[in-house]
Order: C-alpha cells, then sequence, then structure tokens
C-alpha cells in the first residue's frame, strides 16, 4: 500500500443543528489510498462516540463507495486531479460530502444493478449501496459531489 | 489482502485474507483464470478472514463465476461475515451464488 500523508484538519463550526465537528482530507487519485482514507476518516468521525457495528459499517462502505467513483470515474485516476472529502459530525447525523475534479454525471442515469439483465454485469453497485446504505444522498448539479447523510440512530 | 489455495481432492479452496476491493481484484481474478486453464474446476472461495468486499471485489466475483461456468465449473462461497451478507442480500448477489456458513461446508457440498 501507498504510505500516504492524509491531512486530516478538524475544526469546531456552527451548524443550525448545533455544535458540530468539521472533518476535511484531501487525497490524490490513487484507488491505493481509498483503504487508508477509509480507516482515517471512519476513526475520526466516531472517536468518542458509543457508534455500534452498524454505523460503523454504513459509513464505511459510503465512504469506500464514494471514493472509488471519484477516482476512477471522476478523476479517471488522473495523477493531477485530487479528491476533497468534508465530514461534518452533527448530533443527529454524519453528513459526508465527496468531490472530484471530474465532468460530473447524471445520477439519474445510473441503471439498478439488481434487475435480472443486469445482475451478471461486473459493474455498477457502488452509488446503489451508498443510497442503500445511506439515510439520504444528494448530487451537485454538475454530478461531481456527492452528499451522504447518515442519521445516528 | 492475500490469497492462498491449496487442493482438496479435485477441489481447490482458496481462502482470502484481508479486504477484496478495487485495488487487489485483479490478482484474485487472475489466480482463478490461471487455475482454470490448468484444468481446475471445482472452487471454494474463503472469506473466513476477510473483513471487507467493495463493490469492485462483488462485480470481480461475478466475472469469476461467470468465467467457471463457461468452463464447466462450479465456484461456491463462505464464512461470508453479517456484513457481507448484508451486502450480499443488498445487491441480491446471494441469488447468483452458493454460499455456505464454512468452507468446510462448502467442501462437502459438493
Amino acid at each position: 500500500m501507498t504510505s500516504l500523508r492524509l491531512c486530516i484538519r478538524r475544526s469546531a463550526v456552527a451548524d443550525p443543528a448545533g455544535p458540530a465537528d468539521r472533518v476535511e482530507l484531501r487525497l490524490p487519485s490513487d484507488v491505493d489510498c481509498i483503504e487508508e482514507a477509509v480507516a482515517l476518516l471512519t476513526h475520526h468521525c466516531l472517536a468518542g462516540t458509543r457508534a455500534g457495528g452498524r454505523m460503523r459499517f454504513r459509513l464505511e462502505v459510503v465512504l469506500a463507495e464514494a471514493l472509488a467513483n471519484a477516482i476512477l470515474r471522476g478523476n479517471q485516476e488522473d495523477p493531477g486531479k485530487s479528491v476533497h472529502v468534508a465530514v461534518l459530525l452533527r448530533a443527529p447525523d454524519i453528513r459526508i460530502e465527496v468531490t472530484d475534479e471530474g465532468h460530473g454525471f447524471d445520477p439519474s442515469l445510473v441503471p439498478e444493478p439488481v434487475t435480472p439483465h443486469r445482475i451478471r454485469e461486473e459493474r455498477g453497485r457502488g452509488i446503489f449501496l451508498i443510497r442503500h446504505l445511506a439515510d439520504q444522498v444528494v448530487f451537485n448539479e454538475r454530478g461531481n459531489s456527492i452528499c451522504a447523510i447518515l442519521l445516528r440512530r | 489482502m492475500s490469497y492462498t489455495a491449496s487442493r482438496q481432492d479435485d477441489i481447490t479452496l482458496i481462502r482470502s485474507e484481508g479486504q477484496l476491493t478495487v485495488n487487489n481484484r485483479q490478482e484474485l481474478k487472475t489466480m482463478i483464470a490461471e487455475r482454470l486453464e490448468k484444468g481446475e474446476r471445482r472452487f471454494v472461495l474463503d472469506f473466513g478472514e476477510t473483513g471487507y468486499i467493495d463493490s469492485s471485489g462483488l462485480g470481480a466475483l461475478v466475472t469469476i463465476a461467470k468465467q467457471v461456468r463457461e468452463h464447466a465449473g462450479d465456484l461456491r462461497l463462505s464464512g461470508l461475515n453479517d456484513d457481507l451478507r448484508q451486502l450480499f442480500e443488498l445487491t441480491k448477489l446471494d441469488t447468483l451464488f452458493s454460499i455456505s456458513p464454512s468452507a468446510s461446508e462448502a467442501l462437502a457440498g459438493f
């Protein structure tokens, strides 16, 4: 695995939902970075909380799939481009925003991978998993930034 | 991630350790393709020591299953933890694969 210098910035911010912490990370367009980035972000997101295994699992899957999409599809592994992650840790939820430097895509055109004629396809399950494990998923208009919200329940 | 292969009668047991993800799925695909070329047809892929499989890893398993089937072979999975089972159920891949709780049960199922 590539040894990374992932720079995490953590700061307290004012949010309408109450006091919140913001964690930011910028990582290169290299799939070898994903595992370490997910571990680092998950650690920062759950430190000091009593989150169970279910929350950890949802967080890890959402982060890993969003980062893989940003690196592979968005930035197309261009070493000159990076991926920005901003996580807002609020009392009721965790809000994850992953932005790449690609042209974006239309998420409404992503087909469901579980239909009989698509289930044997190799690709196309990442966004599906994010949509099913996060409580809310929103893309920006350009389609190069995904925002996933996970309720702490 | 590492893969350890052993032969039991005419069944190839491959134990996966670590994570099966976008950056190592090709290694597993190559390993199975080489063994198919050598004439091996029955496979058990054990994930008892695997914490996580991402969507690329799931996709690789779909492709591997297709290749094994094209060679008139049989592929079975085992040892999926609760989280991994949930991923298979969400993506309906539990309907495509024969999944056993343990490698020994998968081997006995042939």
